[in-house]
């Protein structure tokens, strides 16, 4: 396998804020917890953080989505930085990784803070910024030719998407409320989780239809809250306390049509061509993949990616979660171990890779998956978006 | 029903949302390949072309998906009301985001076919979708 860029990379350090239904603090706080814990859980000090990157960047709109970006972090923490990058076209949540490696590998930089912060909660009580329309504004952008069709959030395109697949795949609520289920189960053992009381099946068939074929107990959970890793060059990565979490290899790709209403497969949305390029990078296979993070802004990005990392047939992520028993904690491949964001608290993939690195480094307490894992499938989503990350701790 | 946010007009897309007012649903198309070229750009993907203009089609295409939406996201929403993608029968990869009226929510289904009708709106005219009905 010719030497990539990614595996000169590690993870030597994760940080998150308290994560809640309308914050005490301010967005740049709570950013400034995670990133200060991140650079102090990777034995490093504030001088030797050298690069910043985030997701999607600043968006100053009053909606919560990310009102932080590299700027103010930089002056917060007074960094000294020779590269850094905050902006939304990318392959996914993690394009801020993704920059990282590239940056890294050019040589700009040892040490990337990378954060994602998220406003949501707060910014739903005092604006209707759940809305992505503006009322008396007329709408420019691809987002264009679905505005006037009262698109009022992503999960109606979304539910486009996720219809046609129930309908090709044939499965049924009782099936898709396992993810949910489960992901309660495991927020129960999370400290920093959202909401840890237990739900059953028929809590999630009871719970309101939003657009069909999604429930409320489907969608993520808007919250206060920010995540931060520190992305190192692999050579400092291993004079580190932490034992290096190695970027085993990335799926970044946009071989299809990047559009919401001409994605080739609306059904898989974006994710195999992505899927694909990861596993060229690899000589690891999905058999040897020990705990799964996947996108889970809807609980069927989630079952997409069972299925388009290759750890079930096509269509076949129906009969994989049934019952629920092969995705817990202690099943054959435990899923959104602390939670996700439909428990834990949306964080926007970037809780995922934390709770990937806390697995991995064995940090999980009560929810500490068994056998020393050290091989995590992590992933983002979200129509024409997609990147995914395989993690290895050796 | 509260009222429809209407999309900032350009050089392209002005066809699309206008040609209504004559009942006609305009797509790109190119002259030399005949391939329809949407979201619309004067540049054509298969050939090269760049004589790529707005031509009036059949209007008429099927159901490829469609979610039937149950909240209120803003006050005064009637719901349900269904957002569906319709492919053209002219070319399957040309589809367009709509609403399905003159239905009731639930006789929408997969694979039904469709033709286009226009609301006014302003000064434009937005393209929807009904059942074809024998």
């Amino acid at each position: 396998m010719t030497r990539l860029a990614e595996n000169d990379t590690a993870i030597t350090g994760v940080g998150m804020s308290d994560v809640a239904r309308g914050a005490a603090k301010s967005a740049l706080a709570l950013t400034v917890d995670a990133c200060v814990e991140a650079i102090a859980d990777a034995g490093l000090t504030r001088a030797e953080i050298d690069g910043i990157a985030t997701w999607p960047g600043e968006r100053a709109d009053g909606s919560g989505f990310s009102p932080v970006g590299c700027a103010a972090v930089q002056d917060a923490l007074r960094l000294e930085v020779g590269w850094y990058a905050g902006g939304g076209e990318a392959p996914g949540q993690y394009g801020a990784v993704f920059n990282a490696v590239g940056a890294i590998a050019a040589g700009l930089c040892r040490n990337v803070l990378i954060f994602r912060t998220m406003y949501e909660a707060t910014a739903r009580k005092t604006s209707y910024a759940n809305s992505l329309l503006r009322q008396g504004q007329r709408q420019a952008g691809a987002f264009a030719w679905y505005a006037p069709y009262y698109t009022y959030a992503a999960a109606l395109q979304q539910a486009l998407f996720f219809n046609l697949y129930v309908h090709k795949s044939g499965i049924t609520p009782e099936q898709v409320g396992q993810i949910a289920v489960n992901q309660r189960r495991n927020a129960a053992l999370n400290p920093k989780a959202i909401y840890k009381t237990p739900i059953t099946l028929d809590d999630y068939l009871a719970s309101p239809i939003i657009a069909t074929p999604l429930r409320l107990y489907d969608c993520d959970v808007p919250i206060d809250g920010a995540a931060a890793i520190i992305l190192s060059r692999m050579d400092v990565a291993r004079t580190l306390r932490n034992p290096p979490i190695r970027i085993e290899a990335i799926g970044s790709s946009m071989r299809y049509r990047n559009s919401w209403t001409q994605l080739d497969a609306l059904d898989t949305q974006a994710q195999p061509r992505v899927a694909e390029m990861l596993w060229s990078r690899t000589d690891l296979r999905p058999a040897d993949v020990d705990i799964a993070q996947l996108y889970d802004g809807f609980s069927f990005h989630t079952i997409n990616w069972l299925e388009n990392f290759g750890f079930c047939e096509r269509y076949g992520a129906k009969d994989f979660i049934e019952g629920g028993h092969r995705i817990a904690l202690d099943g054959d491949l435990p899923v959104n171990t602390g939670g996700g964001a439909l428990s834990a608290g949306r964080l926007h993939a970037y809780g995922a890779v934390h709770e990937a690195c806390t697995q991995l480094w064995g940090r999980a307490g009560a929810r500490q998956v068994k056998g020393d894992p050290h091989v995590c499938a992590t992933s983002t989503s979200g129509g024409p978006l997609a990147g995914a990350m395989l993690l290895v701790r050796d | 029903m509260t009222a429809r946010i209407l999309p900032a007009i350009d050089r392209d897309n002005e066809a699309f949302w206008t040609w209504g007012g004559e009942g006609r649903l305009a797509i790109h198309r190119c002259a030399d390949c005949r391939y329809y070229v949407h979201p619309p750009v004067p540049f054509c993907p298969q050939c090269e072309g760049r004589d790529v203009a707005a031509q009036a089609v059949s209007g008429r295409g099927r159901i490829v998906s469609f979610t039937v939406n149950h909240k209120a996201w803003v006050p005064g929403l009637s719901v349900p009301y269904v957002l569906a993608l319709v492919a053209l029968d002219e070319q399957e990869d040309v589809r367009i985001a709509c609403n399905i009226v003159d239905c009731a929510p639930e006789e929408v289904a997969f694979g039904m076919p469709v033709e286009v009708l226009f609301e006014p709106a302003e000064d434009l005219w937005v393209p929807l979708f009904r059942p074809v009905r024998p």
